[in-house]
Formats: C-alpha cells, sequence, structure tokens
C-alpha cells in the first residue's frame, strides 16, 4: 500500500503495513510466515469491508479525493491504445487542466476528454490542479467539434474541484465558456458517454459532462458547488463541510436515485487506489456496454432522447403550459 | 399605461404597496444618498437623477415597466417548489422558501410571461432576486424552459432578465443540471432563428451567469452591474490580491467583449424592442408608451 492515505484509512495502512512488514522479513530469512501473512490480508480484507460499508458523504469525499486515486491520465493508459494527446485551444492557450485526443478503445476509434488533476507539485501546477480555465473549456469544445466531425464517440473523464476562480478566468469570460459548452454538447452529434471518476466540481464538471450516459464510480462525488463553499455559504463556517457534504447529497446512490446519472461503476474493495487493475477491467466492462447501447441509435434519435434526459433532469408537474 | 397612472406615477407601482414597503414622499438614492422626490424616481424606473445609480426592481415591476401593459399572460405560474433533498442548513429549505414567498410576493425566483413589447407578442422571463438570491432551481429551469417552448410554439422571441446569484445549493444537483436543462433549450430556438434577448443586472452570477444569461444573440448589461462566474470574495481568497477597481462590472465586461453594450434602464425597453424588430425583420418600431422623460 501506498504512503498516502486519509484519516479513516488509518487502521487499514497499519495492518497493510505489518504485512509488507512480516514479507519482507520471509523474503529475507527465508523463513515461511505464509499463514501469518494469510490471516492478516484476511483481517485487512475485512477491516477495508466493514469500513467501506458505513462510508459518510464526507468520507467518501475523502476518497474521491485520494492522492492515489487513479486521474483521466490512468483510464487513458488503462483503457485504451493508440492514444494521440491533442493539445491547444488555437486562440491563445495550451492549458492542460483539460487533457484531450484520440485513441482506441477495443480498435474503435474515440475521442477522449477530460479533467487532470496531476500527481506531485510540477504536475499539479501544469495541470492548474485539475480547475479548467475558459481557455481549457474552449479547448474542449475544440476537441469535440473535432470529434463530430470525423464522427468519434467522445469519451469524457471529469474529475475536477472546479472551474479556477481567477482574475483572468473572469476577463477571459469563464461564464461564457461554461455555457457554450452546455449549449454546443446538447446537439453534438456524435455519441457521449460521461464517467465522474473522483470530483464532479459543478460548472466546472458539468461543462464537459453532458452526454448520452451519465454514470459515477462509485466513490466518486458530484455536487453543485464544493460542500466547503456550501458551508462557507450556509453555515458561515467553510470547516463544516462534512454537514454540507451530507446535506447537499453528493454521493452517487443519491445522484441515482434523483435519476441525474445512468449508472453508478463498482470500485474494488477499499477504492479504485486499492487495486488500479480491477478497477480498468470493471470500467472496461460497463464502457463496452454502454458503447454499443449509444452506437445503437441513428443520430437524430440519439439527439432526441439526449435532450429529452436532459429536460427530465428535476422535472415538475404542471397544470398550464 | 393608462391616462390615469401616467399622471399618478405612484399608483402604478402596485409591487411596492404588495411588499408594505412604506409610502414616504421622499427616498434616498442608495448610491449618492440624494434626497429624491419618490414620484421622480418612480417616473425615472428608479434609476437615480443625479448620479445615474440604477435601485433594484422586483421582477414583477420589471414586467410592468418593460412591456406595453400589464395584461401579459403567465407561463408555468403553477409549477411547485420541490425539496428533493429535505435540506436543511441553519434553516430549513421548506422555512426558507416560507420566507422567500413573503419577501417576494412571488412563487419562484423566476417569472414568465407572454406578453406586448411595441405591439410585438414577446415572451419574457424576469428573474425575482428577492427569492433566495434569484437562485436557480427546478422551476427556475423548468420554467425557463416552458418560456422557451412558447417561443417555439408560437415563433416569439424571448427576452430574459437575469440577476441571480446562481444555481440554488439547497437543490443539489438537481439545480446544477438545470444549467444543461436550460441551455438546451435555448439551442433549440437557434435552432429555429428565433432571438435570445440577455439582459444581465445586478447581479448576475454563477450558474445562471454560465448558461442562460451568457447564451443570449444579443446581451445587454444594465450600467455597472456585478456579472461574472465566481464570486469577487471567492476570487480574492484564491488569488491572494487586491482585484482591479471596476472588475467584474459591466464596464469591464464590455471592454473585454463579453457583452454587445451596456444600456440605461431608461432606454431598454425602446431599445430592445428596436433589436427585436430588426432581427425578425420587422419594421422600426415606435413606443406605445408615453416616454418616460
Ligand atoms: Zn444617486
Amino acid at each position: 500500500m501506498s504512503k498516502n492515505f486519509v484519516d479513516f484509512e488509518r487502521p487499514i495502512f497499519e495492518l497493510e503495513a505489518k504485512i509488507d512488514a512480516l514479507q519482507n522479513v520471509s523474503h529475507e530469512n527465508d523463513v515461511n510466515l505464509n499463514e501469518d501473512i494469510t490471516r492478516l490480508k484476511e483481517k485487512s480484507r475485512q477491516l477495508t469491508a466493514s469500513l467501506f460499508s458505513s462510508l459518510t458523504p464526507h468520507q467518501v469525499l475523502k476518497i474521491a479525493r485520494h492522492p492515489d486515486r487513479p486521474y483521466t491520465h490512468d483510464y487513458i493508459q488503462g483503457l485504451f491504445t493508440d492514444f494521440d494527446e491533442l493539445q491547444g485551444d488555437r486562440f491563445t492557450s495550451s492549458g492542460s487542466a483539460i487533457i484531450g485526443g484520440i485513441a482506441r478503445f477495443d480498435k474503435q476509434p474515440i475521442l477522449v476528454i477530460g479533467h487532470q488533476k496531476g500527481r506531485g507539485t510540477k504536475q499539479k501546477i501544469h495541470h492548474n490542479f485539475g480547475m479548467p480555465r475558459p481557455d481549457e473549456y474552449r479547448k474542449a469544445l475544440r476537441l469535440f467539434r473535432l470529434a463530430e466531425q470525423f464522427h468519434l464517440p467522445v469519451i469524457s473523464f471529469i474529475d475536477t474541484p472546479g472551474a479556477y476562480p481567477g482574475i483572468k478566468a473572469e476577463r477571459h469570460n469563464q461564464s461564457q465558456a461554461i455555457a457554450n459548452n452546455l449549449k454546443v454538447l446538447s446537439q453534438l452529434r456524435v455519441p457521449i458517454i460521461c464517467i465522474v471518476i473522483g470530483e464532479g466540481g459543478s460548472g466546472g464538471a458539468l461543462a464537459i459532462g453532458v452526454g448520452d450516459q451519465v454514470l459515477m464510480l462509485q466513490y466518486s462525488v458530484y455536487s453543485v458547488i464544493s460542500p466547503e463553499g456550501c458551508a462557507a455559504i450556509l453555515w458561515k463556517d467553510a470547516t463544516r463541510a462534512s454537514e454540507a457534504a451530507q446535506a447537499m447529497a453528493i454521493t452517487a446512490p443519491h445522484i441515482k436515485a434523483l435519476n441525474l446519472i445512468d449508472d453508478i461503476v463498482p470500485e474494488p474493495l477499499g477504492g479504485a487506489h486499492r487495486d488500479v487493475a480491477q478497477m480498468m477491467q470493471n470500467l472496461k466492462e460497463v464502457l463496452r456496454h454502454k458503447l454499443a447501447q449509444v452506437m445503437h441509435y441513428e443520430c437524430d434519435e440519439l439527439l432526441n432522447v439526449r435532450y429529452q434526459r436532459l429536460m427530465s433532469y428535476g422535472a415538475l408537474q404542471s397544470d398550464v403550459t | 399605461m393608462s391616462w390615469l397612472t401616467r399622471l399618478l406615477p405612484s399608483v402604478s407601482s402596485q409591487s411596492e404597496q404588495r411588499k408594505g414597503v412604506p409610502e414616504g414622499v421622499w427616498s434616498k438614492c442608495d448610491a449618492c444618498s440624494v434626497t429624491l422626490y419618490r414620484a421622480e424616481l418612480a417616473r425615472q424606473l428608479h434609476v437615480c437623477p443625479k448620479c445615474g445609480h440604477h435601485h433594484k426592481l422586483s421582477a414583477r415591476q420589471r414586467l410592468e415597466y418593460f412591456l406595453d401593459d400589464v395584461n401579459y399572460t403567465e407561463i408555468a405560474s403553477t409549477l411547485q417548489t420541490v425539496d428533493w433533498l429535505k435540506f436543511k442548513d441553519s434553516r430549513r429549505y421548506k422555512d426558507r422558501l416560507t420566507a422567500a414567498k413573503q419577501a417576494s410576493s412571488e412563487n419562484e425566483a423566476l417569472i414568465a410571461v407572454k406578453g406586448r413589447l411595441c405591439r410585438l407578442p414577446i415572451v419574457v422571463v424576469a428573474f425575482e432576486f428577492n427569492f433566495i438570491a434569484g437562485s436557480m432551481g427546478a422551476v427556475v429551469g423548468e420554467r425557463f424552459v416552458h418560456a422557451v417552448n412558447v417561443c417555439l410554439k408560437e415563433k416569439l422571441p424571448l427576452i430574459c432578465f437575469s440577476t441571480s446569484g446562481g444555481a440554488r445549493m439547497q437543490e443539489g444537483l438537481v439545480s446544477l443540471m438545470q444549467m444543461a436543462k436550460v441551455s438546451a433549450a435555448l439551442a433549440k430556438l437557434t435552432d429555429h432563428h428565433l432571438p435570445f434577448i440577455s439582459v444581465l443586472l445586478n447581479p448576475t452570477t454563477g450558474g445562471v451567469s454560465a448558461s442562460l444569461a451568457m447564451l443570449g444573440d444579443v446581451i445587454i448589461a444594465e450600467p455597472n452591474a456585478l456579472i461574472g462566474f465566481a464570486g469577487p470574495r471567492v476570487i480574492q481568497q484564491t488569488v491572494g490580491e487586491v482585484l482591479p477597481e471596476g472588475f467584474q462590472r459591466s464596464e469591464f465586461l464590455l471592454k473585454h467583449g463579453a457583452i454587445d453594450m451596456i444600456v440605461d434602464r431608461r432606454h431598454l425597453r425602446m431599445r430592445i424592442a428596436s433589436i427585436v424588430a430588426k432581427l425578425i425583420r420587422q419594421p422600426e418600431p415606435t413606443d406605445t408608451k408615453t416616454a418616460i422623460n
């Protein structure tokens, strides 16, 4: 297990450290400790299962933001072949909070796009912590248009704390950049599958999150504002994020119950970061199934279904027009 | 407006009476503190004649000023707010809604109507800031879509007056999804070559700014309105420096190419009528209401 763990993972981490130590001893001294190791492994498994059977929304949030959680680039490596990264918004910027390009999924050419958070200080800064600026939404738009031009289905990975709140971002009209993507995506003439892999942070997430199938990984979150932001406004105290996370219903099962997503992709025991290969396998299977489903539609029908699903979000009964 | 209301402008401000604002004779400008004759301020559509400050208007009053008359038909007015999450912070969402209804005399943060502008039939939607900061939840999104549908069905232009803090947190992700919903509806309007005029009022931020408000074929702002995605306080905390003078104000947006024009409220009606008439290739309209000034 990595040295990164979030607070409530500590007991698991300590057990895993013990297992590692035993394995080292066994290896170096050539003694058979298999029985002990197996016993501890089982104990660790049970402990993880028990901890993860009743996570609070705030704990899920911590897993969604886990530093070891696979990011968009990991999914690109794990799910696709022959990836060519395509860069630049063609106006002024080469920002990388959103990355994208063309690749193959089961030999089928696709366009992939996603927020990239970056690991380590240098990469984090390079990717602006996964917080897109207007230029990056326009880069995304350019790639969506490319997909449309060449009839490539779009697979979009969502993982952002939110749009970057900065002076330049406002000067470059962040609002318009997001709004325009929402409008264009609603009519983009290729199938779109969106997967929230970590944090679905507000408009910054939605700007690449309108599609024909929207999925969430089991321990990802999706919210209208960050729990910290919500707490700062409604509780006047950003440290009450845990209550805000609870109140806003940010976890996958809650959001599925509101009919705002189509499916939840199961994660390995303890979360995606505990068994990345298994996570890739789980998602690959779901993606195969979903892609076949959306590719089945003729284009106008696809757009019609997409429109109807957008209209269904928070639809209300009315007795007048 | 009838001849009577023209002669007695204070009679026309029904919404003020509804809100129970005391009917004093004198009023002070919020910006320059000059003392103004209340009837004169109303005649100026609540724009200070001395400093030009645009005071807040209720959505209802906005419609009265903007449309030819108050013989408008409301669209989807009976939609009921749903407390999807049984949301509670320091107050229950249900209680907030009750308070908001009282504070605004409206049942939600958006009014949608079909009416006439210089005799042109149009659909107008207006945000009510006194209703939970004009925030967009399911009713606002749904009502907006109904308004778009009336436009599509009857081939009418759409005009929107935005003033909003953004998406409504108390409805969680349902409110975020309204951004996608209203944007998709506006794409249909574009398909049908029907104009959408977006008017930005003080303040217009967050999810409303980042969806319907910035999707106007023509975007107009009232002077000195705060318009942006992130709020200035959040930006200041992030960048840790003092924000430039006039940042996120209408004039800043105009300078940086985000909007088409800034129009004084007293000229909005005729300016929009003229723009709409050209876009739908109709003759230049003449005012059907006596000029305000
Ligand atoms: Zn004044």
